[in-house]
């Protein structure tokens, strides 16, 4: 069985791009793109890894990051996170609140292929 | 050390340095004013104190001015010395001989480092506005994002693999809508970056607005009278090199200053402030609030109002509106004010008409007559937060000993940084030099 990826993303052009090299690679990729409703979202269906944009309309990446590590069910859910803000304090915020891995746009899709292994441990 | 016993401590150091200047021997200098060398001695050494006739006789030989020896170079431009050799780990003990023996190149550097510290300070502003701006960091994200997509797109159709014709077509026409994203994006955020002129680049809208109403001496006559030549809007479109944002900063307070205008009349104003020149009088006469009496005294025209005014009002975060300054003296907007000026009692006290001396530091610091008051706005509807706001009118002292006994003097200062008070009680942060006891 395909293992399951959710890319929680708000640009149809990048989730379209990220989900073909993914799902090339052999993932099941499933997308979201409202922050207001993204934890739901991973609660219903927990995915082994979450691909998290910083920018989503209805609530911020962080945010829902920082809900994910509240609860004991995702707490330790690999989550990648993206942003088109590569300054530090995003970095070291993303870090903080426990992501475990944080990338800066524009990537590489050898990059998140690289890392979505990485992540999902292989 | 009292301030007497530095003074001639410092006369004794300047005799001695312009002696050494003038590759004058001690007992030669002695001789001439008719003292012994060892007494000459000991005045250069601060161990005797140095006046009268004496100092007149020394002061003759070495080509000075008594006041020179007595009193040292430019107290200010030694404290403008002092603050720029603080930050470079320079002896300050130097720059009282540096503005005496060199003032012209003293002050050059003083006002070079004036200008650094004027740069510096524009540079964090522009950081911050780099950091914060919503416009910037919209058009930032767009051209990202735009680049991510193509990146990736391009990426997957030049990668080897292949790809069936609607895969193809689908992520030709992505790429094709992200490039005009980018291309839009990329145009606002040069726009976004493109100085409008190179001198006042750094400026923000305040900046402009204040530049543009120093122009103007704060009163614009189009504005004027039953039947205006012009509305505010179309005053502050015609103004010069303004971007939008001041543009807009502009129109909001020519809005004011209409609704000033037209319930205080320029020559009924002008007749009150000439039969009592007292802004709290004046206000009772005209049957207005004290707010709109001193922002309307700051914006008459030449021989109408006070000869010489300044105004400065803010909201209760302590921001700074359009400022006028007075002679150069203004309340900081870069850094952060004195807080013992009196318009930001007055925040605290609505409705109370405040009258004070403030008085700058250092012997020839400038005292001014402040006039402040405070109020709340609400609005525009019920559930509206209130906004705290105050106003100051700044006036030069005329002479009046009768008036200015009956005022009670405030010590304020230029803001921590520069402030030389060190038992000030509303101190917030060490100055950049250390207190000096005569600059008090």
């Amino acid at each position: 069985m395909a293992r399951r990826v959710l890319l929680i993303e708000d640009e149809p052009n990048i989730i379209e791009a990220v989900s073909f090299i993914l799902s090339r690679a052999g993932w099941t990729v499933h997308t979201h793109s409202d922050g207001a409703s993204a934890v739901e979202r991973v609660r219903a269906h927990p995915p082994e890894l979450v691909i998290l944009d910083a920018m989503l309309p209805g609530r911020s990446g962080f945010d829902i990051l920082q809900e994910l590590r509240q609860d004991a069910a995702t707490r330790d859910l690999p989550v990648m996170m993206l942003t088109a803000r590569g300054q530090a304090r995003d970095r070291e915020l993303a870090l903080s609140l426990g992501a475990t891995h944080f990338m800066t746009k524009p990537f590489s899709n050898a990059e998140v292929l690289d890392r979505v292994r990485d992540l999902a441990g292989g | 050390m009292g301030l007497e016993r530095r003074g001639a401590r410092l006369a004794g150091a300047r005799i001695r340095a312009r002696r050494l200047d003038l590759g004058l021997a001690q007992t030669a200098l002695a001789q001439q004013v008719g003292i012994s060398a060892s007494y000459l001695n000991l005045i250069e050494h601060d161990r005797r104190r140095i006046g009268g006739r004496l100092l007149n006789a020394i002061a003759r030989v070495l080509d000075l001015d008594p006041a020179q020896i007595a009193q040292g170079a430019d107290g200010a431009l030694v404290g403008r010395l002092e603050a720029a050799a603080a930050q470079h780990d320079v002896p300050l003990a130097d720059a009282e001989v540096l503005a005496g023996r060199f003032p012209g190149w003293a002050g050059l550097i003083a006002a070079q480092a004036a200008r650094i510290e004027t740069l510096e300070a524009q540079v964090a502003g522009l950081s911050d506005r780099l950091a914060h701006d919503p416009e910037l960091s919209a058009s930032l994200h767009q051209v990202i994002t735009a680049a991510t997509a193509i990146r990736s797109t391009a990426s997957i159709l030049t990668g080897g693999e292949a790809l069936d014709r609607d895969w193809q077509a689908r992520f030709h026409r992505n790429i094709h809508a992200e490039s005009l994203r980018l291309a839009e994006s990329s145009r606002r955020l040069a726009g976004f970056l493109e100085a409008p002129g190179t001198s006042d680049a750094a400026l923000t809208p305040l900046d402009r607005v204040e530049r543009f109403l120093d122009r103007m001496g704060h009163h614009v006559a189009a504005l004027e009278g039953p039947n205006p030549a012009l509305s505010p809007e179309e005053v502050a479109m015609g103004a010069p090199d303004l971007d939008p944002a001041a543009r807009e900063v502009l129109r909001r307070w020519l809005v004011t200053y209409r609704a000033d205008a037209q319930a205080l009349p320029l020559e009924q104003v002008a007749q009150a402030w000439r039969e009592a020149a007292d802004p709290l009088g004046v206000a009772a006469r005209l049957g207005c609030d004290l707010p709109r009496l001193l922002r309307r005294l700051a914006t008459l025209p030449p021989g109408a109002g006070p000869a010489q005014v300044g105004f400065v009002a803010c909201d209760a975060g302590g921001a700074l509106g359009p400022r006028r300054a007075l002679d150069g003296l203004t309340l900081s907007r870069g850094a952060a004010a004195c807080p013992l000026w009196p318009l930001y009692e007055a925040l605290s006290q609505p409705g109370r008409a405040l009258r004070v001396r403030a008085a700058m530091p250092g012997e020839s610091g400038a005292v001014v007559l402040c006039h402040a008051v405070g109020w709340i706005e609400t609005g525009p509807d019920w559930a509206g937060p209130a906004r705290p706001r105050a106003a100051m009118l700044m006036l030069r002292e005329e002479g009046g000993a009768e008036t200015s006994g009956a005022v009670p003097r405030r010590e304020v200062g230029p803001g921590c940084r520069l402030c030389p008070r060190d038992a000030c009680p509303a101190r917030r942060e060490p100055p950049l030099v250390p207190v000096r006891s005569d600059a008090l």
